[in-house]
């Protein structure tokens, strides 16, 4: 190869880049930023649909809008139980309980005495909203805006009472579809028909619907900074509500700003670029790519906890008492739909966090000793921590209880629910199925919330024996027992021989799911019974549930506040799919349950809810209208970098506590990242052999004679 | 030549009234107003009156393609199918289910999908004749026994294989290059050298091993016998001569997918994060959000009956003897 020929140069040139990688990071994803800067890295899988606060409810969602909303109350980041206390409040809300006529009742007052509960809330004095321009009035179009910083100029003003009020007002807005609305409007008066009212205005193009000039009844500003809600009888469990975006302050100026011409086509909403009070603001929003949050320079003081549980000072969450709040100046969260590449760069320290997908289990965790986990030297070579908690989440099977065969409150249909319930070995499903990421559920209520009970005292006694200081799954010889006695002797119908078939209606189709199925087959073929699998799409499988056509069907829950009812609504006999298209899908109706569960709701914890609890649980054990399934443990990993992170998924506006050591995790991108240049120096030789007898082959072609060519 | 083009643009109009009701018809068979509504209303707490308010602001409280009640020609434009369809024809997409203008999500997704669909493109159709006329060159030696042998390797093996090896050897044992990601503009380059990469290697086998065919089919012609009695050197004959005249089939298959390379591709850009409009149809038929499903499709059709025409159009440039009457 001649010096100055083409080959060379190329060569020449790989290696000085290759020599010039040394040391230097090629592979970050993050081009111009420092990795030592206060910025949080995460990931998204899914694109949030509503970033609304009157419309969003899904979780994907709330990891923004609970960081951008502010709602009057707020849970203790590090208390657990978990614990209310003010957020944009000043004080918790005051509450007075009334009578029929009026009158002020005592705070343990019965329910049905309760005509009226009164919730006078306090905020805080001199909070702000978030800069926006829709605070800067008269402000004209830019040309092309694509990001909320293009309209140039933002204002902001004070948060007052009349703006939690007009928030509350817009759960009846017609065009928002609240998830909520009917909910609330049960026990808020005014709520339904301020909705009906609001339907039949004819709102001008361009024009946007002004909720203060409409009254709604059961809310009135008292001044400035306080403002009053009366709901209808008795709901306690109101005050989880307060602590969610559906209650926190939101500026008319928003909605008039976003309703102006021009502003819907190019993606300007509210529901796209929120407004509001909290910690975060949302400064960039291309949901298929990147979003970000920036601190509201505008955020109130305030400031880390102090107290926590036992341990939280030795796992050092404690150690930035009295810091001002947000503690991260920006988070960027870089959508990932695929598992691999999102693992990978948790890895390579490009994301600070991290779940762990089946995929990735292996590598990431190991089982030791008892079912004991922990994390692999690979990890722990990295400095990579594991956080694990039991979440507020319970997945289960449910019996509908409308099924001829399976259902009903006869006792051989429950004898039959209860030997599947014995036959399926949850234990094993969640060793298999889900790593281990699970516990064996002994009844709908997961453990952390009030009611919940441990040890021998919280097992089913109807599946499980407490043997040796743990629950044991009751034998299959019960099951089949109790099968005999339901009429199924060997699996085969008492009166006419005809096997047993149990129908399972699931949407899962993929080759999970068929593992799934095909464990699940043998486990009721362990009883002789037949399993068919009745596999449809999304729409239909709803279907079958909301007319009660399907016989077994795995469901979930996933808590909205940390309160019994929130679980044990899903069995009230007034929720029923069928005939109400609640949240009961297995339509259970059981008048003890119902009615334990009309007092239990409505009254503080204490021993007396604990008792009525009991019951419950009891009755539910008896009645087994669900096989109980297992509730959720989430695996989290972190990086030694990440300070402050306490798992808890009732607690959603997590980011603000959250802190980085950004030195560190630039010195360990650093040293993760180094690229490895030889490959291409070696991809510059090998070309070049495979070039060089190319062209020598053609040279002695083109050279070459007919007449040599024959002779040859 | 007008004339033709006049009469392919007439005969798209009922091509995509036909698309347009057969997406129509297979997406409400599948999904019904309901169904959309509860899917967009989320899971929880979804009560009959919130689903019926939803349909009622979108339009789906409609009749699906007749609406009795109405008079006149209200029968059949107070209907579904004409309010979500008739518009497009003004290529007014309108809003997503989830309240999105749909034509700034496609312009905005656009840009990302070119960035990768063009050089992989490009790049892959000349490293692929490329490689073919080499094999050509090199025919029955053993160099061409090897080439082909690897291009059936290449073709045999999934495009997903090599988008994690690629991934696992050169963004993450070698980190030459970030694993996924996009930004915009010219520091965009570093995300798409992979991807590019990827994408050209994995095309490689199967239009190497057609090329190879067609001009091994052209090299066997007087006119190459001709050339080279002249004394034409072999890489201008192949380059030149050959290549000229089997431009035809090459264009068959080329020319139609140009205007397509705006919708992107699903596996790159899942993978490699890109945020184009490779994922934007099958997540709206995820999410059953119709508006998109159908503006999509609408485009796809349109987008590939554009690509037929200039597959019509580029005949005429490589053979003159194409007239288009």
């Amino acid at each position: 190869m001649r010096r100055n020929s083409p080959l060379w140069l190329l060569s020449s040139c790989l290696l000085a880049a290759s020599l010039a990688g040394c040391g230097k990071v090629w592979n970050d994803p993050y081009p111009g930023e420092r990795a030592d800067a206060p910025v949080l890295y995460s990931a998204f899988v899914n694109r949030p649909k509503h970033l609304d606060p009157v419309q969003s409810y899904s979780e994907n969602e709330a990891t923004f809008t609970y960081q951008i909303y502010e709602p009057p109350l707020q849970y203790h980041y590090l208390k657990r139980p978990y614990e209310l206390e003010p957020g944009a409040a000043a004080e918790m809300p005051r509450v007075r309980l009334i009578d029929a006529e009026g009158r002020s009742l005592p705070d343990d007052a019965p329910a049905e005495a309760i005509a009226a509960t009164e919730y006078t809330i306090r905020i805080r004095e001199g909070m702000r909203f978030q800069p926006h321009p829709a605070f800067v009035g008269g402000l004209a179009m830019p040309d092309d805006p694509r990001t909320i910083a293009d309209f140039g100029r933002n204002g902001s003003r004070e948060v007052i009472a009349d703006d939690f009020v007009y928030q509350i007002k817009r759960l009846a807005h017609p065009q928002l579809h609240s998830p909520i609305l009917e909910l609330i409007a049960g026990y808020l008066p005014g709520l339904r028909d301020l909705h009906r009212q609001l339907r039949d205005v004819a709102v001008p193009a361009g024009g946007w619907l002004d909720l203060r000039e409409y009254p709604l009844e059961g809310v009135e500003v008292v001044d400035r900074y306080t403002y009053r809600i009366r709901l209808a009888g008795t709901y306690p469990q109101f005050l989880y509500w307060l602590a969610m975006p559906f209650f926190a302050a939101v500026p008319w100026e928003a909605e008039r700003f976003y309703a102006r011409e021009g502003m819907a086509e190019r993606n300007f909403t509210l529901d796209w670029w929120p407004v509001g009070s909290g910690p975060y603001m949302l400064v960039a929003n291309d949901p298929n790519s990147r979003m970000e949050l920036a601190a509201n320079p505008n955020y109130r003081d305030d400031r880390y906890p102090c107290v926590g549980e036992a341990g939280d000072r030795d796992a050092g969450l404690l150690e930035d008492c009295g810091r001002r709040l947000p503690l991260i100046e920006r988070v960027v969260f870089a959508r990932e739909r695929e598992s691999i590449p999102y693992w990978n760069k948790f890895l390579q320290g490009y994301y600070d966090a991290s779940g762990i997908s089946s995929d990735n289990f292996d590598q990431a965790v190991q089982t030791v000793g008892d079912g004991d986990v922990r994390i692999t030297d690979e990890m722990q070579a990295k400095g990579i921590e594991l956080v694990t908690s039991v979440a507020p989440t319970v997945m289960y099977m449910g019996f509908n209880m409308l099924d001829p065969v399976i259902g009903g409150n006869g006792e051989p249909a429950r004898k039959l629910r209860l030997a599947i319930s014995i036959a399926l070995d949850q234990e094993e499903f969640i060793s298999i199925f889900r790593n281990g990421r699970g516990v064996a559920a002994m009844h709908p209520l997961p453990p952390g919330l009030f009611g919940h009970r441990g040890g021998e005292a919280g097992i089913n006694p109807h599946v499980y024996d407490w043997k040796d200081g743990r629950p044991v799954r009751k034998s299959v010889d019960e099951a089949r027992r109790l099968l005999a006695e339901a009429g199924y002797p060997e699996g085969r119908d008492a009166k006419t021989g005809a096997p047993l078939v149990i129908y399972l209606d699931t949407t899962g189709t993929g080759l999970g799911g068929k593992a799934e199925v095909d464990w699940l087959t043998k486990q009721f073929r362990k009883i002789d019974v037949q399993l068919v699998v009745r596999a449809t799409d999304y729409n239909r499988f709803q279907d079958k549930i909301r007319s009660g056509n399907a016989q077994i069907f795995y469901w979930g829950w996933n808590a909205d506040y940390p309160d019994p009812e929130n679980f044990f609504f899903l069995l009230h006999g007034a929720q029923g799919k069928v005939a109400s298209q609640g949240e009961n899908a297995a339509n259970y109706r059981n008048a003890e349950f119902d009615r334990l569960f009309e007092r239990m709701k409505a009254m503080r914890d204490g021993p007396e809810r604990q008792r009525i609890i009991d019951r419950m649980i009891a009755i539910l054990q008896h009645d087994a209208p669900w096989n109980w399934g297992f509730y959720e443990v989430v695996y989290s990993l972190q990086h030694a970098w990440i300070e402050n992170r306490k798992p808890g998924k009732i607690v959603r506006n997590t980011l603000k506590y959250q802190d980085i050591d950004g030195a560190l995790r630039a010195q360990r991108r650093g040293e993760w990242n180094r690229p490895v240049t030889w490959p291409l120096a070696v991809g510059t030789l090998l070309l070049v052999a495979l070039v060089v007898p190319g062209w020598r082959q053609y040279r002695r072609r083109e050279r070459s004679t007919a007449l040599s060519a024959e002779a040859g | 030549m007008w004339a033709y083009l006049v009469r392919r643009i007439v005969y798209a109009v009922p091509i995509l009234i036909g698309v347009n009701l057969l997406t129509f018809l297979l997406f409400f068979v599948v999904n019904t107003p309901d169904d959309i509504a509860r899917m967009q209303l989320g899971v929880k707490r979804v009560t009959p009156e919130a689903i019926d308010n939803w349909k009622r602001a979108r339009g789906y409280h409609l009749p699906r393609f007749f609406n009795a009640r109405e008079e006149g020609a209200g029968k059949l434009t107070e209907t579904i199918f004409f309010r979500k369809s008739a518009r497009m024809f003004a290529f007014d997409f309108g809003a997503s289910d989830d309240g999105r203008d749909i034509a700034r999500e496609i312009g905005q997704r656009m840009g990302p999908s070119l960035a990768i669909a063009v050089p992989t493109f490009v790049l892959g159709l000349f490293v692929a004749i490329s490689f073919s006329l080499l094999l050509v060159f090199f025919r029955a030696t053993r160099l061409d026994v090897v080439g082909v042998v690897l291009c059936v390797a290449m073709m045999s093996i999934s495009s997903l294989f090599y988008i994690i090896f690629g991934q696992w050897l050169v963004a993450k044992v070698w980190q030459l290059v970030p694993i996924s990601g996009y930004v915009a503009g010219l520091e965009s380059w570093p995300f798409l050298v992979l991807p590019v990469a990827i994408g050209v290697f994995a095309g490689l086998g199967a239009s190497a091993r057609w090329y190879r065919t067609l001009f091994l089919e052209e090299i066997g012609r007087d006119y190459v016998r001709t050339a080279r009695a002249k004394g034409v050197s072999e890489p201008v004959v192949l380059f030149r001569h050959v290549l000229k005249n089997a431009m035809i089939p090459i264009l068959t298959g080329v020319v139609v997918v140009i205007p397509l390379l705006f919708m992107g591709s699903l596996l790159i850009e899942s993978f490699f994060g890109i945020p184009g409009l490779g994922s934007y149809t099958i997540e709206a038929i995820q999410a059953q959000d119709f508006a998109v499903v159908r503006s999509m499709v609408f485009i796809g059709s349109l987008l590939y009956i554009v690509g037929l025409v200039l597959t019509d159009i580029s005949y005429t440039m490589v053979d003159p003897r194409v007239r288009l009457e």
